[in-house]
């Protein structure tokens, strides 16, 4: 039986870029920054999450040739990867104000559904993201 | 090479998700060629070889999307409908909608109301598709 999740990934096209955002806008805590050489190990949590990590991945070689590195580059780049997360808060419109003035590209104001109040965003790569306060 | 490429994905994908979210509002091309950063000549283009479809098409299935969500789940009417979602013309909405949909905007909507008003058992039995023109094409050869 699987007992707990740990980790996801999300492709990102620069790990920097991607602490200024998740971190520095997001308010993610780096959890580990590791560079193993042939990989630069890079997670965030969530502060008073630390047993849940997301890892900033870079696509590229060895794990990619350049070829399909860059076909990972592109669908990122597209919008065509997935969602990074859901996340949830407890002031929806707050944290969108909050956000929106730290420059955050978002999809979709605040708006109320059946199970909550949620909303989307892009980080800076393409990837999507959703906050939500739930009813 | 490959940079350039990311950019202008990124900007194509900045157009469609303000498309997505602002469809009720007045969108045309030129304003989203700006919100790209290129002429409008090279968004129609471009915007096509990256999503496969042009953004005027784009917008058009986007708002009828909306348009089905408000015909099932409101009571507004089908003129009020043709608004909230960013169309400024009935005819072009009726026309939009049926060409996308397969049905208009008034058929939709019965038809979906149709299947909320009875039991599920009923809408389970009555609205399997039905097998008579199966038979008929298999009985005429």
């Amino acid at each position: 039986m699987l007992k707990k999740m740990t980790h996801s990934q999300v492709y990102v096209l620069d790990q920097d870029e991607a602490l200024d955002f998740y971190v520095g806008k997001l308010g993610f805590e780096v959890n580990t920054d590791a560079d193993l050489g042939f990989m630069r190990w890079l997670t965030v949590n969530l502060p008073g999450q630390p047993d849940r990590e997301l890892l900033l991945e870079k696509p590229g070689p060895p794990a990619h040739d350049d070829a399909t590195a860059e076909r990972v580059r592109e669908l990122v780049t597209k919008g065509a990867m997935g969602m990074a997360g859901i996340f949830v808060v407890d002031d929806i419109h707050g944290t969108y104000e909050d956000l929106r003035a730290k420059g955050v590209e978002f999809t979709e104001e605040p708006t109320e559904r059946d199970y909550g109040t949620d909303c989307g965003l892009r980080d800076p790569f393409g990837n999507h993201i959703r906050i939500g306060q739930p009813k | 090479m490959s940079r350039a490429v990311e950019e202008t994905n990124r900007r194509m994908l900045r157009a469609r998700d303000a498309m997505d979210r602002d469809y009720a509002r007045p969108l045309d091309i030129p304003m989203l060629a700006r919100i790209a950063y290129v002429s409008e000549a090279h968004f129609i283009r471009t915007f096509r070889a990256t999503f496969g479809e042009t953004p005027h098409r784009y917008l058009q299935r986007r708002r009828v999307e909306r348009a089905m969500f408000l015909l099932r789940e409101t009571d507004r009417s089908v003129s009020e409908i043709c608004l909230d979602v960013g169309f400024t013309s009935l005819g072009t909405f009726s026309r939009t909608f049926s060409e996308i949909v397969g049905e208009s905007p008034t058929t939709y909507r019965w038809r979906a109301a149709d299947l909320r008003a009875v039991p599920a058992c009923f809408a389970k039995a009555w609205t399997r598709p039905s097998s008579f023109g199966e038979a008929r094409a298999g009985s005429g050869k």
